[in-house]
Parts: C-alpha cells; structure tokens; sequence
C-alpha cells in the first residue's frame, strides 16, 4: 500500500508516494539523493544516518517515512548551508576530526544538536553528546576537541 | 611552503566529508546497474548436492562458477580462494553464487527462496580441532597451510639443556573485526568495450590482477577504479577481489553493470577477521634468572582459505621477540586451516598477535623472579645493532628508553606501579612495541617495484601518479604535502585523484605501512628531479622507480637478515580501575609514545594514534568474537562492540624525531605500529588490578569475573 507523505525537507515543502514502512534513510538517499546521510549498520548502533526530525536527532534507518507526515527533516546537505553547519565544518577540518569520513556526517548532525542544547559543553558532555555516533578510524578525541573548538568560534550561534 | 612540513594543514577531503557531498560508492549511480546479492553456504563444511531456485522473474538471474569462461580463481598471494564455490564449501559464508537483478527487495525475496542441499562433513573450528585435522585434512595431509622455522644464537635445544629453569606459557587472541564503517562495495561494467571495476578498495591493482583471469583476461585489460574508501584497516586489501569476481563474472554474462554492496549483517557475518592465535613460549633462565633463549611456537588460525596469511604469519613470527634482545631463539609459525571464514590482513598483520603473547611473557617473567616489570624489560631493551631473531640487525636509534621516560613521567608510572598492590582494583601497565615497515626484506624490491609518475601540467598544476589510496588514514594529505614542500609550491597546486589503474603508475599495494615511506620518498624523489624543470617547461612527466638501499642481506629462502630496514617503536602506559560488584573496567588514563621517523603530519599522526590506539584498546577490552560450529555469534554492531566515545578518556600522544635516512623528511610507516601494543599495557593493567595473571584477550567483564572468582575458590 503506498501512501503520499509530505512534510517539509530542509526548508521546503515536499511529498513521497511510498510504502509507509519505507525507512526515512531510503526516502531520503534514494528518492531525495542526498547521499550524504550514511547507512553504517541499519539498526540504530551507529549513528552515521542521523538526521533532526522536528528538532530530535533521530537515527533515520529506524524512523518509517509513515512517521514523517508535516514532519519538519534537516540532514547534513540542509545544516551545511547553516552558518551552524559551516562552523562545525570548519572547525572539523581545522582540528583533524576527519578521516574516512563515513561516521563524519552524523558526527556533524549529533555535535550540531548537542550544541543547540548545550553550546558551551564540557569534554564529559561532549563524549556523552557523540556517544550515539559510533568512528572507527579516530578515536574519538580529535572530534571531541573539534566540536569544542565549534562551541568557541560559533559564539552565538547556537546562542 | 617553506614552514616545516610536520605542521598541520587542513585535509584536502575534510570539508566535503563534513558536508555530505563526499560520495562513497554506495552513494553513486550506475545507469542500468543491477543490484547483486550473494547466495552462500549456510554450512561450514560439506558436498553442495544441488541448488534449487526459484522461478527467476524476466530480468533476473543467477550466476555461478558455470558461467565463468577462465580459471575458477581469485589469485591473491595464491590461487586458492575460488571466485564461486563449486562442490565443496569450506566454511559459512563460502560464495556460491550471485543473484542479480533491478530490485533489491525482490532479490531478497529470491535469496529467501534458494534452496540448497549438502552433504555435512565434520568442521574443525579451533585451532586445536584444525591441528587435529578434525574431520579428516582439507590442506594436505597435515591441514596445515603455511610453517616456517626460524633460529637465532646459539643452538637452541643447546640452551635449554644448560639452562638452570624453564617458564612456559601460552597465551591467546581472538577474532577481531575490522568495522571499517563504509561497508565492502563494488560495481563491475563496461564503458567503451572494457571492463571497469568501481571499488572501495585498498589495493586497486591487486583487484585486477586476481580476477582477470575468470575472463582469460590479462590484468591490464580491466580498469579498477577506486571509490573513496570509508575505513579498511586491511579490510579491503585483498577481500574486494571476493566481491569483484563474482560482479565482473555477473557483468559479462548479463552485459549490464553489476553492483554488491554489502550490509553491516554481512560485514559482521561473511567478511574477513584478524587470525586469532595462539602462541606458546618457554624461556629458559640461569641461575641468576637471566633469559638465555627463547624457545616459541606461534599458531594463527587461517580459516578455509590461505589468501595472505603465511604473509602475516611471517610478520607474527619475526616480531615474536618484540623489543627484546634475547640471545638465542627458535619461532616456529605454523598457519592451520580451519572451517572458519578466512583470516586476513587486519591493521598489525600478524604482529599485534605474537607482541601481545611477548608482552605478557615478560611481564609474568618479572612477577615470577619478583622484578617490576618495567625495570626487567629495561634489562633486554633492543639497541641499535643488537642482533634480532633473523640474525639480522637493527639499524636505526633505537629511542625507546626515551619513549619510556616521557609516558613514564607524564603518567607517574613509577610511583603507581609501586603503590598499587596486586588487586587493590587499580592497575598501571606498561607495554612497549614495533614494527617493521613495509615489505618484509627484500619484498619491496623483488616482489613489488614500486614506481609512481609525477605530472605538470600547463597551469602549473602537478598531479601524483601513484597507486597508493586514500581510505582514511590521510596520505593523499601527506603526499600533497611531500610533493608541494620539495617543489616549494602551494598545497592546493597538488592534485591526487582516487586511483584508477589505467592512469597512474602501480607503486604496490596501501598496506604494510608502505605508503609514506616508500611512495611517500617516490613522489619527493619525482619531486626533486622536477623542481629544476618547473618553471621553464610546460607539460612533463617526471618517472620514478624503486631503488633498495644497499646494506640490508635478507635470505628469504632461510629467514635470515634484515626482515625489515627500519622499525616503528611504540610504548604505552595504560592506568585502570576494576569495579569489584560490576566486573566493568574503567580506563583512567592513556599516555602513548611513537617514533615513526620525522612526522609529515603531526595532527594526522595524532589522529592515527588515537585510532589506533583506541582499536587496540577494544580488542583486549570489548570486541568479543566467537565462532560456534562455524557461525559467528555475534551478528551486528549490536552485540559486536567497539568503543564508543565514553568508553576511554583522553589520550596524551607524544613523539620522538629520529628522522630515517630512506623516507620521504625522515618518515617511517606509522598506520599500524599505533595499532600494536596498547592492548598490552591494558591486560597488564587489569591483571595488577585484579591481582590474577592474564594470558588471553579480550578480557570482557565476564571473563574478568571468571578470573576474580578463580582467585577466591
């Protein structure tokens, strides 16, 4: 049974004819091609399709698209255009979060959420903030240190 | 850029990675590709008696070993591994066929369908039930896939019947799954009557050479092109050729592009695993307590096929002796087979294995003679000259004494390790570790030959033409680097693309913590013979070829020499406390210290140590792997665990500079040296902690458990 959900994707106004059970993963890599929002496991462990579902960082593989109806989704491609997103991004690559790059995406999303909670964490809220996300290549303390440096030079943004 | 060329700089790859633009093959589209799902044996070891399908929907189809035209094999180091089983199956997950088609959830419809009939035969699982050809030999008569012997000093069984005591023990590592978090992927197609092969892929020339042949194909005949590669970790060094046989097989005979990408249930269930190992080793002592000779037997279990593993078994053998200097030895590895998925190359490549059953030996020998164990291993550290267990030598500084001072004093090891009494629940340990960079003696100049291009073009552009890949670990930084600092021009002017073996030159394969210091010293050589003719020609080429240093002797028929030029050194201190009700360890600090030669990136070094270190740390913490009658138990990330961001505190990382004359400003390899040894320390740590020897990682809560209640019954 296929159902016409419409809710609104970075910013805009959009709708999926799809089966309700569908993930929001699929919905959005393979109708929306935005790509940057990764499938690391499928079950919710690892964090790399993380995405905000009316202001929640939600893992997508396990949200249905039935779910999404008026729903408000912003993935990396939206949060990038954001100065939020840009500063994370900067601030990622100034302080060598970056390997692979497969976690990075959700990494980006879970750091922006903790900071629009929290925008001066400590290095305990910050690893508690991640601890959804999981990296193989780092080790963790680079991505710590960077969303830290974020909290520093987005001043403001996350107010 | 005249600043110095360890200063960080930003990644080339950062912010499109930061942004979701960076496209992972998954994430890119085929037209007209079908997908494939891979039909494999449920059973660990049998006769397939018949396969039945079920009805194929127009635009579906199977593909088995019947429809390859050449030679049924992926030729890794050997032939052996097949592209599709045909008969037999050795272990679950063998490949046995490929299903393929334009929808994926009608294709796991179909798989769901797929009957198969065997006829069971016993497996050998373990080491022990593979040694004892459990079910009757598989490899030859003895199932073993690979041995070797080597001696050092003195004759050994001569040591040993002087010696005033003998201390024996055996310790034991598991499985170890790579969790490289981009799953293994693959497209094989065809664009203008050829083959391409798309790959997230550590060794893109290794993909061709080991599937040409199913298409009576000579190598250069495909193209491999490599995808951004999201983690490997020794993953993708000879496994994508699992993937691309059967795609390419499938594109030929369905003439349509053929994409596999697997899913994390696949990843955990049907890839490659570290060997696990078991490695026994008697030390004979005198009088006085002082070590004579090491007598060491080390078993990796192999699994079903040999793909690399006497490769890595070689590796696990000359790094038996770890940092030490011990007079007289005889290694004995033997590689067994077994009904497992095959073993392969995992980030230490055989050394993690043997350095930890040294580590601990050493350690235990201390406690036996009632030595601290730092200051007994100070007594046999490794020096410059000093003879290693292939009789070869070791060639460069050797800094470890100065390692040991920084993480030593940065830790308060000293004081800790003397008021910490036997399980009082804290615990300090300290590890120390190498490894030898690149290939293993004369390999670098016999079997690879590396060569790389270097390319101007008009706009002042220079491109590196080399096969070494980007999967993570930051050398397409580090080679732009290289490039731009000897040719004295910006960063940005470097360019380096995702290989594609029609391109560029094959400078062997990204593995072996060969990249910086072979490729790495090409591409500044390449460099340097460029730099004079920069300014005035327009459009050139600059070659460069491997040349071996003079010096090294390496008998590889004997297994003696210089098993490698130079080594990486690594030590570790890990501090924890063991909660006596939960069993929980909670790490409380980490200082590690590394001399990889002159560092070109001193933030990307940081960033592989702390990976690395980290990945140590969950194998002797954490990542539990078992196989039960040929399955893995562990199904997932959800009960497969790696560390996660709260699981260790902050490391302090530090480095010596001991530029080595052969690598490109003084480097050496580094990627898996950071791998080596921090489950070491941590095991030494706990076992202080909980005041019980500990032989075997990984040493899950339960395990500690286990060992607690041992010490009170």
């Amino acid at each position: 049974m296929l159902s016409t959900i419409e809710f609104t994707l970075n910013g805009k106004k959009v709708g999926v004819t799809a089966d309700p059970m569908k993930r929001l993963l699929d919905v959005l890599r393979g109708d929306f091609g935005l790509t940057g929002t990764k499938e690391g496991c499928g079950e919710g462990e690892c964090g790399a399709c993380s995405v905000l579902k009316d202001g929640l960082l939600v893992t997508s593989c396990l949200v249905p698209i039935g779910a999404c109806g008026g729903a408000d989704i912003v993935t990396i491609e939206g949060l990038s255009e954001t100065a939020r997103g840009k500063c994370l991004a900067e601030a990622f690559a100034d302080g060598g979060a970056v390997q692979c790059g497969f976690c990075i995406p959700g990494m980006v999303m879970a750091a922006n959420y903790l900071l629009m909670h929290n925008p001066h964490p400590t290095e305990e809220e910050i690893r508690l903030g991640i601890s959804g996300n999981l990296c193989r290549c780092t080790g963790y303390d680079l991505i710590v240190e960077s969303i830290k440096l974020a909290s520093q030079r987005g001043e403001g943004l996350w107010k | 850029m005249t600043k110095e060329i360890s200063d960080p700089v930003r990644r080339y790859d950062a912010i499109d990675k930061c942004t979701g633009k960076q496209k992972y093959l998954g994430d890119m589209h085929f037209p007209g590709a079908l997908y494939a799902r891979m039909v494999r044996s449920t059973i660990a070891r049998g006769k397939i008696l018949a396969i039945h399908l079920p009805e194929m929907p127009q635009g579906y189809d199977f593909v088995s070993y019947k429809d390859i035209p050449g030679k049924n094999e992926l030729w890794m180091i050997q032939k052996d591994w097949k592209c599709f089983a045909e008969h037999d199956v050795r272990y679950v997950g063998e490949t046995i066929g490929l299903l393929c088609g334009p929808d994926k959830e009608m294709l796991d419809d179909l798989l769901s369908q797929v009957k198969i009939d065997y006829e069971e035969e016993t497996p050998a699982i373990t080491i022990e039930e593979g040694l004892a050809c459990k079910g009757g030999a598989f490899v030859g008569k003895d199932n073993l896939f690979c041995e070797m012997t080597t001696r050092s000093g003195e004759d050994i069984d001569k040591v040993f019947a002087r010696a005033d005591r003998v201390f024996e023990e055996t310790y034991r590592t598991g499985f170890q799954e790579h969790v490289n978090l981009e799953p293994q992927s693959c497209c094989a197609t065809m664009e203008q009557g050829r083959y391409v092969v798309y790959a997230s892929s550590q060794c893109p020339f290794y993909i061709r050479k080991s599937i040409a042949g199913l298409l009576n194909l000579k190598p250069e005949d495909i193209d491999v092109r490599q995808t951004m590669t999201g983690g490997a970790f020794g993953a993708k060094e000879h496994f994508p050729d699992v993937l691309a046989g059967p795609c390419l097989v499938a594109c030929h005979k369905l003439q349509k592009p053929v994409e596999l990408v697997f899913d994390r249930k696949e990843e955990t269930a049907f890839t490659v695993k570290r060997h696990p190992s078991r490695t026994t080793i008697k030390t004979a002592l005198d009088k006085q307590g002082n070590i004579l000779g090491m007598d060491i037997d080390v078993v990796y279990n192999v699994g079903g096929y040999l793909s690399c593993s006497f490769v890595v078994l070689q590796r696990g053998v000359f790094h038996a002796t770890g940092c030490y200097r011990i007079p007289a030895t005889r290694i004995h590895g033997r590689g067994v087979a077994t009904n497992t998925f095959p073993s392969d190359a995992f980030r230490g490549f055989g050394a993690p294995q043997t350095l930890f059953a040294i580590e601990r030996h050493m350690c235990h020998l201390a406690d036996m003679l009632g030595v601290e164990p730092l200051e007994f291993k100070r007594r046999y550290l490794i020096r410059q000259g000093d003879m290693t267990n292939t009789e070869g030598h070791i060639n460069e500084r050797v800094m470890l004494p100065e390692m040991i001072r920084q993480i030593t004093e940065a830790s308060d090891y000293e004081r800790k390790a003397r008021e910490y009494k036997p399980s009082c629940g804290r615990g300090i340990g300290l590890s120390l570790y190498n490894h030898g960079g690149a290939f293993t003696g004369n390999g670098e100049q016999v079997l690879i030959k590396a060569k790389c291009d270097l390319h101007k073009m008009a706009d002042g552009r220079v491109e590196i033409l080399c096969g070494q890949t980007e999967m993570g670990q930051g050398f397409h930084t580090a080679a732009r680097k290289i490039a731009a600092h000897t040719l004295g021009i910006p960063f940005e002017k470097i360019v380096f693309e995702n290989i594609d073996t029609d391109r560029v030159q094959d400078s062997g394969p990204t593995a072996a913590s060969r990249s910086t210091q072979i490729a790495g010293r090409l591409i500044q050589q390449a460099a340097e013979q460029m730099k004079p003719r920069y300014d005035k020609e327009e459009d050139f080429t600059v070659h460069v070829e491997y040349q071996h240093p003079e010096g090294f002797p390496w008998d590889q028929e004997h297994w003696k020499g210089d098993a490698y030029i130079a080594y990486g050194w690594g030590a570790a201190v890990v501090e924890v406390e063991v909660d006596p009700l939960t069993y929980e360890v909670k790490t409380v600090g980490i200082w590690v210290s590394h001399d990889v030669g002159h560092p070109i990136d001193r933030l990307i070094l940081r960033g592989q140590a702390n990976g690395g270190v980290m990945q140590s740390l969950g194998y002797a913490a954490m990542e539990v792997m078992e196989n039960k009658g040929g399955k893995f138990r562990q199904k997932s990330l959800a009960d497969y665990i790696i560390p996660c961001s709260m699981d260790f505190p902050m490391m302090q990382t530090f480095l010596v500079d001991n530029p080595y004359p052969y690598g490109p400003y003084g480097a050496k390899g580094a990627g898996e040296l950071v791998f080596n040894g921090a489950d070491a320390a941590f095991t030494e740590a706990v076992s202080k902690a909980i005041g019980k020897p500990i032989c075997e990682i990984p040493i899950p809560p339960e395990t500690i458990e286990g060992l607690m209640h041992a010490q009170h019954d």
